[in-house]
């Protein structure tokens, strides 16, 4: 097959951590002009193999060759001049800064070394314009959703490569994006497969890593599918069907998924657990009401940004609310801050792992005791044989990898991070979990066993509620859906053969319950 | 016999790479300089029952410094900083003293026991200010503390009339000059602190607490913990530690000056728990670091004096000490210099999975840092 001279080959890439072969020996190779999928469960090696190639992780074996000559990168700022530029899972910016600074951070027009902040403004507004996006450049990147603030990044890494970054650099030679639209909805996925496309057509070589496997089917050319940090195969997109890709992914019979759907859930539900009434924050949501039995299963369905995590939250107590109060299990939660609510038994996952969930720093198993730890007070100590019990128990219930307690949480990939934050608070025993987004972000065979925890865990009569943009999740799990628009709840569905996600969708479009 | 050396060399790494192996390196580099100009440097002896050598002396001078540099170890474990030490030092001594001054006896033990009483008070509420402050009203650490740092000073000289109060008090005299089965009191007072800072923090869950909430704010709050009360509760230890000390400031000079006693003490405090290994941006912590490094501060001290640094370089010698010290400490910067052996802990380190084993080859031939940047 005579093929194109790959623009970037990668050999027998080898990276490890402390107690963690996280790549043993990867090949890969990216061609001009095609759109390359990186596949695999979490902890296969994705994000490694992308932090090697981009010059964030030293390599400890193996070749890069980018344009037929030997590269290694000790920085980021490498691995861009030389034309890799990428876009990460989750956001790294500098939200206090305005969206122009941060799409020309570190290589800011200049004049006599100053600054040129009028230029800078102006660019980033035509590039902004130009790929057809409505931001205000010098407004704070705060100020926007989590959603735009991922546009912004894949603006920045595009940016590089036309000519307004100063003539600097080579112009974008690779294109890395890394699970950048797990937080974007459909029509964002749109605008940004448009850029994709057009970036392809220009010749630019794109590497796209995602777990949502339409999308993968959608635009994407080649696909190379990484396990446990080993190559298992390099196929054309066409070639490989969306059941073989799942088998090589997680290297066994698909049962997995199987399972859950002829799993039912409990039909018969207890008694009320939680109640909410008027409860609402301005700006954030609109005063709601809302029920919790015991060993319900409660889904949350909206667009982006309609207002789901902002009803998590105050239901939890991280936001205080304006008004309204709640009572669980028959008596009033004060909700001034997360503490009342855990005293009460509910527990949350944040969707934003990095940021409102992990210690980085810390390990894997102080990282779970956490939440209970807190709840017993520092004068209270879990006995150490208790705490390493505890610990061994749920590493190996929820299969953390790696399993080992000592590893710094840091160092693990999102989908084990997420599984640490919920060995956190199941330890707890929690009477009601609230998880946002848990499955955001990790793989399918993660996602599935997730969802099988929670049906199981609603079978043990825990209530749960359940936060997640893809609406077949959300109906598969739940009792009941919650259906929000624009930061107000508009209906309550109990869920049944008629509720399609075509009904919810309905029902999100018109604003009120049929 | 390939064994045995395979074995050293890992035991080599394991060593070199233990958290407190630059610190310890350091400090015993430090005292061996002093043999050269003081042979009997490290010879201890008897005299009228009391232990006296150079060694002692390092730890007698440096007791105040190193229950100073305790408290801030879990201050700065928190994500904060507390430079008001100095000044609480100040106000403890010239409370106690001039409280003692006062009384007709200064011999008599009750009236030394309340005065210490009173000034350790006195820092407690300097801690519990500096807490409110930065737990309640969310001021930034530096400022808040540098309210007591600056107005704390005016406060004991205020208390002791801008003059320097000398006292005559044996039983106090003996907290900070004394001795006590052969060795200096403060050594005991020290090690009680060390000990009850130790076991505060790892005993109980106390440190696990302070290190989550200095290592994610948000999402120790999140999580439950109550950072408010941990983070007045740090304050409040940093200024009792600090307190302690200015007790044995003033009693070990049996007198109480409120613009010298403790002068900077903060900044040396500082230093000495970063030499330690404690991260200015909060989270992990090692209070065995920090006593280390408020032993390489004070030994620097007196080897500036032992090998005859003219005095008006003392300051510029002790900063090239420290940077040494410090770029010592960066993992960037042993692997730059003495190559991967010691570099940043990765690879071949690990040793922990077992399959690590077959890699070792590639990554010993590939850890050295090159740059073939087209």
């Amino acid at each position: 097959m005579a093929e194109p001279r790959p623009v970037l080959e990668m050999t027998g890439i080898v990276k490890e951590f402390p107690g963690v072969r996280a790549l043993s020996g990867v090949d890969f190779r990216l061609f001009p002009g095609e759109i390359h999928a990186l596949m695999g469960e979490n902890g296969a090696g994705k994000s490694t193999l992308i932090k090697v190639l981009t010059g964030v992780h030293s390599l400890d074996g193996g070749t890069i060759t980018l344009d037929g000559k030997s590269v290694r990168f000790a920085s980021p700022l490498q691995a861009q001049q030389a034309g890799i530029n990428t876009v990460y899972q989750e956001v790294n910016l500098c939200p206090n800064l305005s969206v122009a600074e941060n799409i020309f951070i570190g290589r800011e027009p200049t004049r006599f070394g100053r600054i040129q902040w009028k230029r800078m403004r102006k660019e980033a507004a035509e590039l902004v314009d130009r790929l057809g996006l409505d931001i205000d450049v010098t407004a704070p990147l705060s100020a926007y959703p989590l959603a735009v603030q991922q546009l912004v990044a894949i603006v920045r890494s595009v940016s590089t490569g036309d000519g307004t970054g100063d003539g600097e650099g080579q112009g974008t030679k690779v294109l890395v994006l890394d699970e950048p639209t797990s937080s974007l909805d459909r029509d964002e996925v749109l605008e940004l497969f448009r850029l994709m496309r057009r970036l392809k057509d220009e010749g630019v070589a794109i590497l796209f890593v995602s777990h949502f496997l339409d999308q993968i089917y959608e635009i994407c050319d080649r696909m190379t599918v990484l396990r446990n940090g080993t190559l298992v195969g390099e196929h054309m997109v066409s070639d490989l069907d969306q059941v073989g890709l799942i088998q090589l992914m997680i290297g066994k019979e698909l049962d997995k998924l199987e399972e859950l759907h002829e799993h039912q859930l409990r039909a018969d539900v207890g008694e009320t657990l939680l109640h909410a009434e008027g409860l609402g924050r301005t700006g954030r949501i609109a005063p709601f009401d809302l029920e919790i039995k015991k060993g319900e299963v409660v889904g949350l369905a909206g667009l982006l940004g309609s207002g789901r995590t902002e009803l998590a939250r105050l239901l939890f107590g991280a936001d205080q609310p304006d008004g309204g109060k709640v009572t669980v299990a028959g008596k009033q939660v004060p909700m001034n801050a997360p503490n009342d609510a855990i005293d009460a038994g509910v527990a949350f996952c944040s969707e934003n792992r990095k940021t409102e969930g992990l210690v980085p720093d810390l390990t894997v198993r102080e990282n779970i005791i956490l939440a209970l730890q807190a709840a017993r007070g520092w004068t209270r100590p879990i006995p150490a044989a208790q705490r390493d019990e505890l610990v061994a128990k749920y590493i190996k219930a929820l299969d953390i990898r790696p399993a080992n307690p000592e590893a710094r949480v840091g160092q693990l990939s999102g989908g084990n991070q997420q599984k640490v934050l919920l060995a956190r608070w199941l330890i707890t025993e929690p009477r009601l979990l609230i998880l946002d987004e848990p499955t955001r972000g990790i793989d399918i065979g993660a996602k599935a066993e997730i969802q099988k925890l929670v049906v199981s865990l609603s079978e043990d009569g825990m209530s749960v509620l359940y936060i997640a943009a893809e609406l077949e999740e959300v109906l598969r799990l739940s009792h009941t859906i919650g259906v929000l628009r624009d930061r107000k709840l508009v209906a309550r569905l109990t869920n049944g053969p008629e509720i399609t996600p075509s009904r919810i969708l309905e029902t999100i479009a018109s604003g009120e319950h049929q | 016999m390939s064994t045995p050396s395979a074995a050293t060399t890992s035991r080599w790494r394991a060593l070199t790479h233990h958290h407190l192996f630059w610190p310890v390196a350091v400090l015993v580099a430090l005292l061996l300089v002093n043999v050269p100009f003081t042979p009997d440097f490290f010879s201890i002896k008897m005299t009228d029952g009391h232990l006296y050598g150079s060694l002692v002396s390092i730890v007698l001078f440096g007791s105040p410094l190193i229950l100073v540099a305790v408290g801030m170890t879990l201050v700065i474990a928190t994500g904060g900083i507390d430079l008001s030490v100095g000044a609480v030092v100040a106000i403890t001594g010239a409370l106690t003293c001039s409280y003692i001054s006062d009384q007709a006896d200064q011999n008599a033990l009750s009236a030394v026991f309340l005065a210490m009483g009173v000034g350790l008070v006195a820092a407690v509420v300097c801690g519990l200010w500096n807490g409110f402050l930065v737990a309640r009203m969310g001021i930034q650490p530096i400022i808040a503390t540098l309210i007591i740092m600056v107005a704390g000073r005016g406060v004991a000289q205020l208390i002791t009339d801008g003059q320097i109060i000398t006292i005559n008090s044996e039983p106090y005299k003996l907290i900070g000059g004394g001795y006590w089965l052969t060795l200096p009191f403060s050594i005991f007072v020290v090690a009680v602190v060390v000990a009850v800072t130790v076991a505060l923090t790892r005993r109980t869950a106390l440190g696990l607490l302070v290190e989550s909430v200095g290592g994610n704010a948000e999402a120790s709050r999140l999580v439950g913990i109550r950072s408010r009360r941990i983070k007045i509760m740090v304050y409040v230890f940093c200024a009792l530690c600090a307190g302690i000390a200015g007790l044995m400031i003033s009693s070990n000079t049996s007198a109480a000056d409120g613009n010298n006693a403790g002068l900077w003490i903060e900044l040396d405090a500082i230093l000495a728990v970063v030499i330690g290994g404690t991260s200015l941006l909060g989270g992990r912590f090692s209070i065995g670091g920090t006593v280390i490094g408020a032993l390489v501060i004070q030994t620097l001290t007196t080897t500036i004096y032992t090998i005859g640094v003219p005095t008006q370089t003392n300051l510029v010698f002790k900063a090239v000490v420290v940077i040494v010290v410090c770029l010592l400490q960066s993992p960037k910067f042993r692997a730059k210099v003495f190559g991967a052996r010691f570099g940043p802990r990765s690879g071949a380190a690990s040793g922990g999975s077992a399959a690590a084993a077959p890699a070792k080859t590639v990554t010993t031939a590939e850890a050295a840092p090159k740059m073939e940047v087209s």
